[in-house]
């Protein structure tokens, strides 16, 4: 990690001059992540790109998911998660005082490993976050659209009344991001979104990422490195240390990561040696 | 199946001796589990039967009734009194009973009010005086029905035999009384329903509001997990503690408020406290905990994951609660809820200590009135020596058991209504 070239951020000693700030979606500087005394995370510093796909891949248990969830403030269910460091939103560090977790969390939406729609009808399911946040306007326009970008409205027109539960897997998924794109987030986390659904259904989500990542900032956690070479721009690589803290290794372009990583680790690993 | 002292395996067959004689040990013993489980839960089916078959045995049967004064003598030029105009039936009573009574019962209702089945009432009741001199179980009656016919007819010549229900209409709108063809249960239906709505309206919302801030709200700290550890606890404490509590607390202490005096509003027979309101403040502590367990475990249930998905859109913790968290365990904490007010209903021993009447014959009016309720009239007229009262307290005790049926069942529609969701 000694060459630092085109987007490519050093772990450590890293300078964060030259970006243009409009860029950058969010930049994490020496985000650490503790449950209780465990250090979960070490010092990650990364700068994630506006309106592209960033895709965080590595190793079992080295901590992907803990820094995605550091990008909206989800750990802080954990009652012994906390952070040190700073995760930038714009220029202002979402963990502040005066940041309230909530507001966080409508701008950075999240849509998780295994499809968990609300036991409410598909109407509801999209629309509810919204109502809840205070978005005021026509809803069916808005339940509409928002099915319509998560390419999931030709099949559920006719049952909007349906229960969200009564859809497939592949559907319920995109159903969980509709209802995470009508509280018009920037940013939407998606932790291994594709990894319980049949080929079919993943190709679907992944046509989809590269759809929504023309208005959406979109970070996502894989196991499927082949998936986060079809869908990513960038792709961040965390390995664990010694001490079982998760670190970043590796971070770039996903061409030039998955063609000629700098790092041996990297290499490693998505070369199928180690991971 | 190569070793030399296994038998040689048959083309196509896969199970060696050995691996079926194993296979067949183990069916064994699963056949062995099987006829046990199903023999506790037969002795449990044996045992509620028995129960439920004892206590309609004594509820029905022939009745031997001896009367104080013979009905044909009170005839009228021939006409017997089930004939008789409301008039004649008047005069008869003013005639065979004292001054003093009559005048009482003409205070309660004037006479030209009064109809005609109700005076023929007064007058089998006050005059003619049927006494119950033995009775039968059910079970006597019907199989040797001629041998009860000739006991009657050898040891009570004087007396007539009917086949009596103990349960029936008059005995579930009577009021208390002294004699047991007469007694009903109607005060003390009122009194345990008056009683359980006070319970249910201060329990259920406690215990629910309780386990929703410790399941949602609540840090695991030490303070926390201290209070979590003596509400489990005082699920298992016996009740007739909780009627010490409720004596001291609601009955002495609060006896200013539990008797109405605070407000203005109170009988003066009930200033010591023992009213309603006393009873179901203790009937709800006594519950409290078991809601608040069975509220806990439901809410526990809800998967984390439709929490998260709600604080991931935004959503508040309030928004989160209320939204999601809650209409889940709404069937659980209903289902809970239940069981501890069936078990409520049928509390005697707080009750006993926080001072139900043991004799009232008015309806309780109002939280600040005096109260019996159905399992305290059942432990009282069990515990009288006249053999009659056992057979209304048998009586009583399926009205219980009906009561508590029948708001169960509602219970479980409303709770069905609610889990009926899509």
């Amino acid at each position: 990690m000694n060459t630092t070239t085109g987007v490519r951020i050093t772990p450590k000693n890293g300078t964060y001059t030259g970006s243009i700030p409009q860029k950058h979606a969010i930049e994490t500087k020496d985000l650490r992540v503790y449950y209780g005394e465990f250090l979960a995370v070490k010092d990650v510093n990364m700068k994630i790109e506006s309106r592209r796909v960033t895709a965080i891949i590595g190793p079992s248990g080295c901590g992907k998911s803990t820094v995605l969830r550091a990008f909206n403030r989800m750990n802080e269910l954990v009652p012994t998660a906390h952070i040190k460091g700073e995760v930038c939103f714009g220029s202002k560090n979402i963990y502040d005082a005066d940041v309230d977790p909530v507001e966080v969390r409508r701008r950075v939406g999240m849509v998780f490993q295994k499809a968990n729609p609300f036991p409410k009808s598909i109407y509801e399911n999209v629309a509810w976050g919204a109502r809840i946040n205070g978005i005021k306007g026509d809803m069916d326009t808005l339940v509409e659209q928002s099915l319509r970008q998560a390419a999931l409205w030709d099949e559920v027109k006719d049952k909007l009344k349906q229960s969200g539960l009564s859809l497939s897997g592949g559907q319920q998924q995109r159903l969980c991001i509709a209802r995470a794109i009508a509280v018009k987030p920037e940013i939407i986390l998606m932790d291994e979104p594709a990894s319980a659904l049949d080929p079919i259904a993943t190709l679907k989500i992944e046509e989809l990422m590269r759809e929504l990542a023309r208005d959406y900032t979109i970070i996502v956690v894989t196991h499927n490195m082949q998936q986060a070479a079809r869908v990513s721009d960038f792709t961040a690589f965390f390995t664990v240390d010694n001490d079982r803290a998760g670190m970043l290794v590796e971070y770039g372009p996903t061409n030039q990561m998955f063609t000629n990583p700098h790092d041996a680790r990297t290499e490693g690993y998505i070369t199928g040696r180690f991971g | 199946m190569t070793g030399p002292s296994q038998p040689e395996a048959i083309p196509g067959e896969t199970i060696s001796l050995q691996e079926s004689r194993r296979l067949a040990k183990r069916h064994k013993m699963g056949r062995a589990w099987y006829v046990l489980f199903q023999a506790a839960t037969m002795v449990g089916i044996i045992a509620l039967a028995t129960l439920l078959l004892k206590i309609i045995d004594q509820s029905f049967g022939y009745v031997a009734f001896e009367n104080e004064v013979d009905p044909q003598s009170l005839a009228v030029d021939g006409v017997l009194i089930e004939d008789l105009p409301k008039e004649a039936l008047v005069q008869i009573l003013q005639d065979n009973i004292s001054v003093g009574v009559f005048r009482r019962l003409e205070s309660e209702k004037p006479f030209n009010e009064r109809s005609r089945s109700d005076v023929y009432d007064l007058v089998v009741q006050r005059v003619v005086e049927p006494k119950v001199v033995h009775t039968w179980p059910l079970s006597v009656s019907l199989l040797q029905r001629s041998s009860v016919l000739a006991e009657a007819g050898e040891k009570y010549p004087e007396a007539y035999i009917t086949f009596v229900s103990w349960i029936d209409p008059q005995f579930v709108t009577s009021p208390q009384s002294s004699d047991p063809v007469l007694a009903g249960v109607r005060t003390a239906i009122l009194g345990s329903l008056w009683t359980i709505m006070i319970t249910i309206l201060i329990a259920f919302p406690l215990g629910v509001g309780t386990a929703i801030y410790l399941q949602e709200y609540a840090h695991d700290n030490r303070i926390n997990r201290l209070i979590q550890t003596n509400i489990n606890n005082l699920a298992g404490v016996p009740s007739i503690i909780y009627g010490m509590l409720g004596l001291a607390i609601f009955v002495r202490s609060l006896g200013a408020i539990t008797s109405g005096s605070a407000f203005g509003v109170g009988d003066p027979s009930t200033a010591n406290g023992r009213t309603i309101l006393s009873a179901g403040l203790t009937l709800a502590l006594l519950i409290l905990p078991v809601i608040i367990i069975n509220g806990q475990e439901a809410i526990r249930a809800v998967p984390a994951s439709l929490r998260q998905a709600s604080y991931g859109l935004g959503a508040t913790r309030w928004q989160t609660v209320w939204h999601h968290v809650l209409p889940n365990p709404i069937p659980g904490i209903l289902t809970g809820a239940i069981l501890a007010i069936s078990r409520a209903i049928g509390e005697t021993a707080p009750l006993v200590v926080v001072g139900a009447s043991t004799f009232i014959t008015f309806d309780p009016t109002g939280p600040f009135a005096k109260f019996t309720t159905l399992p305290i009239q059942i432990y009282q007229w069990t515990s009288r020596p006249q053999p009659e009262f056992r057979n209304i307290a048998a009586a009583a005790i399926l009205v219980l058991l009906i009561l508590l049926l029948s708001l169960n069942a509602s219970a479980v529609l409303l709770r069905n209504r609610f889990s009926r969701r899509i």
